[in-house]
């Protein structure tokens, strides 16, 4: 982020946002808004991997709670769904504390490890609980209120909700927490030597990352009116990971830039060919030989070379 | 008293026995990957995916030899030798060129071979159900106190800990096995001392990839080999390898002994939710002991 003067850009891309939706067809509509949602998914992931270099490597598990959890509230308990909005995301954040807790005393990949297979717990109590959360099939045609039903309703809900969100991860990471916590990533050692507590810096990261997640959840249930068990599955985790990495993981909207770049290969390319995952693996392996800086990553680190030319020349 | 004459049941005993011969299958997969993991530090999540491809090729060599009992050797034979060849690939292709990047690029890495692999194994075999049959000498049952016990299971409870004498054999009596334990320690100071580090490395991950093979030709009977089936797979090897403790053959195996026999028993108790049981001794496992139960290589 480069201060002031990236202000005027964001002001741009947030109005031709607004006017969107008049000019595109619904499905574009949607597909944008579902675009939003997985880049505020991965922007929430890349809060704590990287910014704060924990291994989350099962983060659609919060999402996919979120999601359910105010899914449930509305379809099976007939909670206000506004009500059921609020608390989706806290449920996550929940579930992001208890997850924590246990998998926190481990370090780097051994905790990513225990986190992807308690996860998988967690999915696969979705999966089998057909009563309350309708098993493989999930839950389709829940209803919102009518003035977020419409897709361009959803669409501006969409906006809003993650608009407010990326802001507010943004100043969370601006904010002596996020400094510190970028010093842990970089040297936790060093940090606990200075008297941070290094584990409960950690530990609230992971509970923001998830209460995030959680609102990206409810975000899927306005947008897509259903929720299904491989939201939480452990592929889609490791896909938005995907997304952090593509966008560039050490910049603030690399991964919004990530999720867009997927989510648009996904709808064209599978409209040629069933193998979707196939071309994903591949797009993941020359990201990571070729570009293991991201795209955004790779932008600024051309953009600076050449401002340190001028400087220089 | 009652609960103990229940918990001696024959269906008791007989869940027992299924859970110990499902516990040889999550031993041999889990071994290959604490193998890499201990060596290698890889948290290999493509390892899923070449067991699938172990039952797949059982498949097909199996039908290539008529179906029977040569079928079913040549394929327990061969398919985990395929496997150990597509590893061998990926390895040298791809793997020993990116070894000094951080561990979650390799991590990712793996999970880019699993994707790749998973639709690869759509394209050659399809997405319908495959089954290879049973040959006529592991069919039947033996009955024990009145329950059939099926004559595969007992098979599968002798290869389990020949498997795990074979593998201690191989990491302890042999030359490359001490060196390889002596790289997971400190792979610069073996390489200093001028051993080929990266043959090593590429000799562990082809045998831990065969274990993976052996694991899928060994369960390919029993089961419906079928698309997905390496994704449940590598959590619960992922799971058995921390519970034992990263790095470590015998945890491991005390791992899968734990996962398999909770499983087992669990479904006897709680039907729908016989899953949460395996899941709930590795917290168990980690709240007391948070490196696992025995000791880890790393």
């Amino acid at each position: 982020m480069g201060g002031k003067k990236s202000i005027i850009p964001l002001l741009l891309v947030a109005i031709l946002l607004v006017f969107l939706p008049f000019s595109l067809p619904r499905f574009y509509t949607y597909l944008i808004s579902l675009i939003v949602t997985m880049g505020l998914l991965s922007t929430s992931l890349n809060f704590a991997l990287g910014y704060g270099g924990i291994y989350q490597l099962h983060h659609g598990v919060f999402y996919g709670t979120g999601a359910y959890a105010a899914a449930v509230m509305i379809a099976k308990l007939g909670y206000n769904p506004w009500f059921a909005f609020i608390i989706g995301p806290l449920v996550a954040a929940a579930l992001s504390l208890v997850m924590g807790i246990i998998c926190i005393r481990l370090s780097k990949l051994y905790f990513g490890m225990l986190q992807i297979s308690l996860g998988s717990l967690v999915w696969a109590i979705v999966y089998r609980w057909y009563g309350f959360t309708g098993g493989d099939d999930g839950i389709h045609g829940i209803s919102v209120p009518s003035m977020i039903g419409s897709t361009k309703g959803a669409y501006y809900f969409t906006m809003i909700v993650a608009g407010l969100a990326m802001f507010f991860m943004y100043r969370i990471l601006h904010s002596p927490f996020g400094s510190t916590l970028q010093g842990i990533r970089d040297n936790a050692v060093r940090s606990q030597a200075i008297g941070v507590n290094v584990r409960r810096h950690q530990l609230t990261a992971l509970v923001m990352a998830g209460f995030f997640a959680g609102v990206a959840g409810v975000l899927f249930v306005v947008v897509d009116n259903s929720v299904f068990p491989n939201m939480l599955f452990w592929t889609l985790s490791l896909e938005i990971t995907i997304m952090a990495l593509l966008g560039g993981w050490f910049t603030f909207l690399g991964p919004m830039l990530g999720a867009a770049i997927i989510v648009l290969l996904r709808t064209f390319v599978s409209t040629v060919t069933e193998y979707w995952t196939f071309a994903l693996g591949i797009l993941l392996m020359l990201v990571i030989l070729f570009l293991p800086e991201g795209v955004l990553g790779k932008v600024f680190e051309i953009w600076k070379r050449r401002t340190s030319a001028e400087i220089r020349g | 008293m009652d609960f103990i004459s229940a918990f001696c049941s024959p269906g008791v005993l007989c869940q027992i026995l299924l859970g110990l011969s499902r516990t040889v299958i999550l031993f041999i997969v889990a071994s290959g990957l604490s193998l890499i993991l201990g060596v290698l530090r890889i948290p290999n999540i493509a390892h899923g995916s070449l067991y699938m491809i172990g039952a797949f090729m059982a498949y097909t060599v199996s039908r290539m030899f008529g179906g029977g009992i040569t079928g079913y050797w040549m394929a327990i034979l061969l398919a985990p030798l395929g496997v150990a060849l597509v590893s061998f690939i990926i390895e040298r292709g791809i793997f020993s060129r990116l070894y000094e990047r951080e561990h979650i690029m390799l991590f990712l890495l793996t999970f880019s071979f699993a994707l790749v692999f998973g639709d690869l194994v759509k394209m050659v075999w399809g997405a319908e159900y495959r089954s290879v049959s049973m040959p006529r000498f592991f069919q039947g049952s033996i009955p024990i106190f009145s329950v059939p016990f099926p004559i595969y299971n007992f098979f599968l409870l002798l290869i389990g800990p020949t498997v795990a004498i074979v593998l201690w054999l191989i990491v302890n009596k042999t030359k490359m096995g001490k060196i390889s334990r002596a790289a997971a320690v400190d792979r610069e100071m073996v390489g200093a001392v001028g051993i080929n580090v990266s043959l090593v490395f590429c000799i562990v991950f082809v045998i831990g990839c065969f274990l993976a093979g052996l694991g899928g030709a060994l369960v390919a009977p029993i089961v419906n080999v079928v698309l997905g089936m390496d994704h449940t797979l590598i959590m619960e090897a992922f799971l058995i390898v921390i519970m034992g403790g990263l790095g470590n053959m015998w945890g491991a195996l005390l791992g899968a002994l734990i996962f398999g026999l909770t499983q087992s028993l669990g479904i006897l108790i709680w039907p729908q939710f016989g899953i949460v049981f395996p899941y709930a001794a590795v917290i168990v496992v980690l709240s007391f002991r948070p490196s696992g139960l025995l000791r880890s290589t790393w």
